[in-house]
């Protein structure tokens, strides 16, 4: 840049010739420089405004852009950070105690439709109505075709049925993943495995959730995503599940029965080794309730926690216990039995006539209701109604299955001498025969109460759970061996295996009350071996009618027994349990209790029990 | 002076840029890996899960009951009985090997004795009983 002078010589002397001041021209010269300099920084000012301007718009800008992408686009989630294994099943599964799988979850696929992509909606229906035959053509063509934008088709289908949809090749026919609940062995357990269904349903997945039995009760734990890949664990055997089962179902038949119940459990700490209620369901395809008729037909219910019965002189080694318990009696005091025993307007029979004396001990053996009657009232309604409460009978039964939890026992309203006498030989109290097998393992352990359980633990009764004392029960098993060495029940006289235990006869309530005279509930509750018990079983049959030599017999001692006796006969080996032969019985074959007194004994065994 | 400075600013920069570029996309990478080996880990789990059921329905009891009866006569197997249970004392003994083949033959098994025939049978039975 040419720098001017601030006094150019050439203005100066002019100016100086001319006579004016030449120091105007500097001031003007120095004005001119600083409109120049303020021009210059103006610019400078202007740009650098600019610059920031740009800057702030281009930030904004950025920001502004981020989150609209940010806005719009899907969430991922950070992938860094999940260093865990993904979650493969949202159920756990359910094994036996030996780890045989009860209940796994398997994939599959759900079908469903969204109409608008059909292209050919006729054709389609028409195809997958070949596929599924429960489907009819005409009714999902109207369903393509009214507009709808989303239909379920099937919830479930197999890998084959999947492969022939997509064989038809129409774009409006969508597969959504399915987690379905399988249990492997069919009917085996059902009610004690009850059977899972979808809860919320979304086209992506749906939730497993448990209907009935212990996938009800324990649905939480078995959902608990930090607990979903330990399989839950049962207290019970498969192969004494199926056992009893077989066992079972052939006496039904044999016996003509409606329905059977087995109960197997563990003496000394009530875990349930089987559990079978006839007739079952497979729970794979479990059948819908039944809006109409009487829920105890279903094949839904289940007779071991849900069946209330009167389950008559099987009550009767309780009452027993009770006055021994109390020191009322010993199993040799002879109480009066000459009946028939009036009490107000109400009679008590026996069945026969056992003369005027029985001990305790043949009160049992002959079960004679009116020496029970004697113990009972002996004994007196509290002390009656508070033991039965401490053996668990007024409450229900706090086992893992969600039908036993809603099962309240059915009590007299008034607990009358007359109650106290009937529920002496167990009528007038309905309990479920979970109720009973519990109170046998506890007269059979050495008098600890046990917690009735379906799964597999550890625990075991204390002393804190003592409802009577050692000798009591010791007293007790001797009695009950008895019923079955000389009694009503010696048709289960296995021999090696000791069994004791106590039959039950009762006449089923009719609807409209009174008593059906040819409808009973016989039961035998047992215990094996009889000096240490290991197993409590209880089998019941609903309606059983046996005919021998054209005679029609319902009592327990020929209809529940014989198919109690199978039972054992059967699940003792599987157990594990070993036979033990009295050192001088040389008699170790399978017929050694068939003696021609057994034959003789018939008539005696129809009577009362 | 003030050069050099910048320069290798610039050049310190770009060797960053460079690194965190690389490790970007290297984090990436690994991610992507990862999250393919937990699918594939997800889809073995489905496919254990497949198989331990089909294990589980092929040994269902019913199937076993049927296997078991159609081929009665090869297995011989039968419902475990209270009979099976054997003592140890109804096993016989071997016979002590004959005196001239001591120290020769240790790794031959020694005959077996002439064991009565009826507890041979039950030892039978109780081990049939123990698989079925």
């Amino acid at each position: 840049m040419i720098r001017r002078p601030l006094r150019p010589l050439a203005r100066v002397l002019s100016a100086r010739a001319e006579g004016s001041d030449p120091d105007l021209i500097e001031a003007e010269e120095r004005a001119a420089r600083l409109a120049q300099r303020h021009r210059e920084e103006r610019r400078k000012a202007e740009t650098r405004l600019m610059l920031l301007g740009a800057v702030f718009i281009l930030g904004f800008t950025a920001v502004g852009a981020r989150m609209t992408l940010l806005s719009a686009a899907v969430p991922v989630e950070p992938r860094g950070s999940a260093g865990s294994e993904p979650i493969h099943a949202q159920r756990a599964d359910i094994v036996d105690r030996d780890g045989a799988v009860l209940a796994t979850n398997i994939v599959t696929a759900s079908l469903y439709a969204q109409p608008r992509d059909l292209i050919d909606p006729a054709n389609a229906a028409r195809q997958l109505a070949g596929i599924f035959p429960d489907l009819d053509a005409g009714d999902l063509t109207r369903k393509f075709t009214d507009g709808r934008k989303f239909l379920w088709i099937k919830r479930t289908i197999s890998p084959e049925q999947r492969q022939r949809v997509h064989d038809i090749g129409e774009p409006g026919l969508l597969f959504g993943p399915r987690e379905v609940r399988l249990y492997p062995n069919g009917a085996v357990a059902a009610h004690i495995l009850g059977g899972a269904g979808f809860g919320r349903e979304g086209v992506g997945a749906a939730e497993i959730v448990g209907t009935a039995g212990v996938e009800r009760q324990m649905d939480s734990r078995l959902r608990d995503p930090a607990e979903v890949d330990t399989p839950l664990r049962l207290s019970i055997d498969l192969d004494a599940q199926v056992a009893l089962e077989e066992v079972l179902a052939k006496g039904m038949a044999d016996m003509n029965a409606r329905g059977a119940v087995g109960i197997l459990m563990e003496a000394d700490t009530g875990q349930i080794r089987a559990l079978a209620s006839l007739p079952d369901f497979d729970p794979n395809l479990r059948p819908a309730p039944p809006v109409s008729g009487d829920p105890a037909d279903s094949p839904l219910f289940n007779r071991a926690a849900q069946g209330r019965y009167e389950l008559g002189s099987a009550f009767k080694p309780l009452t027993a216990a009770l006055a021994i318990e109390r020191g009322e009696v010993t199993p040799h005091t002879m109480i009066d039995t000459k009946g028939p025993m009036k009490w107000g307007r109400y009679t008590i029979h026996d069945f026969h006539d056992y003369g005027d004396r029985l001990s305790v001990e043949d009160i049992l053996v002959h079960s004679s209701n009116i020496g029970a009657a004697r113990l009972a009232i002996g004994s007196g309604a509290a002390a009656q109604k508070a033991f039965l409460g401490r053996v668990g009978m007024l409450a229900p039964v706090p086992v893992e299955l969600s039908e036993a939890a809603r099962t309240t026992p059915m009590l007299p309203r008034n607990w009358s001498d007359l109650s106290t006498m009937t529920i002496g030989f167990g009528h007038g109290i309905a309990v479920t025969p979970l109720h009973l097998a519990t109170a046998y393992a506890a007269l059979a352990n050495g008098g600890l109460l046990v917690h009735p359980s379906i799964l597999a633990s550890d625990w075991r009764p204390g002393e804190a759970d003592r409802v009577i004392s050692a000798r009591t029960s010791a007293e007790t098993r001797e009695m009950l061996r008895q019923v079955v060495a000389r009694g009503t029940a010696n048709i289960a006289d296995i021999p090696g295996y000791d069994v004791a235990g106590k039959t039950g006869t009762a006449d089923k309530p009719l609807p409209q009350g009174g008593y059906a005279r040819d409808k009973t509930i016989s039961t035998f509750a047992s215990f094996f071996p009889a000096d240490h018990p290991e197993y409590v079983l209880v089998v019941s049959l609903d309606e059983p009618v046996t005919i021998i030599n054209k005679t029609a017999f319902r009592t327990a001692g020929l209809t529940a027994v014989p198919v109690a006796a199978k039972a054992i006969e059967r699940l003792a080996p599987v157990l594990g349990l070993r036979p033990e032969y009295p050192p001088a019985d040389p008699g170790r074959t399978a017929d050694g209790g068939k003696s021609p007194e057994r034959a003789a004994s018939l008539y005696t065994l129809a009577g009362n029990d | 002076m003030r050069t050099v400075l910048y320069l290798s600013a610039v050049v310190l920069l770009a060797v960053c840029a460079t690194w965190a570029y690389r490790v970007n996309y290297a984090t990436q990478d690994a991610l992507n890996r990862a999250a393919d080996l937990r699918a594939d880990i997800a889809e073995e789990r489905e496919a254990l899960g497949v198989l331990k059921a089909e294990w589980a329905y092929l040994n269902r009891p019913d199937r076993l009951r049927a296997l078991v009866t159609a081929n009665a006569e090869a297995l011989g197997l039968v419902d475990l009985t209270p009979e099976q249970f054997g003592e140890v004392s109804e096993v016989a003994f071997p016979p002590p090997p004959p005196p001239e083949a001591e120290g020769a033959e240790t790794g031959a098994a020694p005959p077996a004795g002439p064991a009565p025939a009826a507890a041979h049978r039950r030892a039978a039975l109780a081990t049939n009983g123990a698989i079925e």
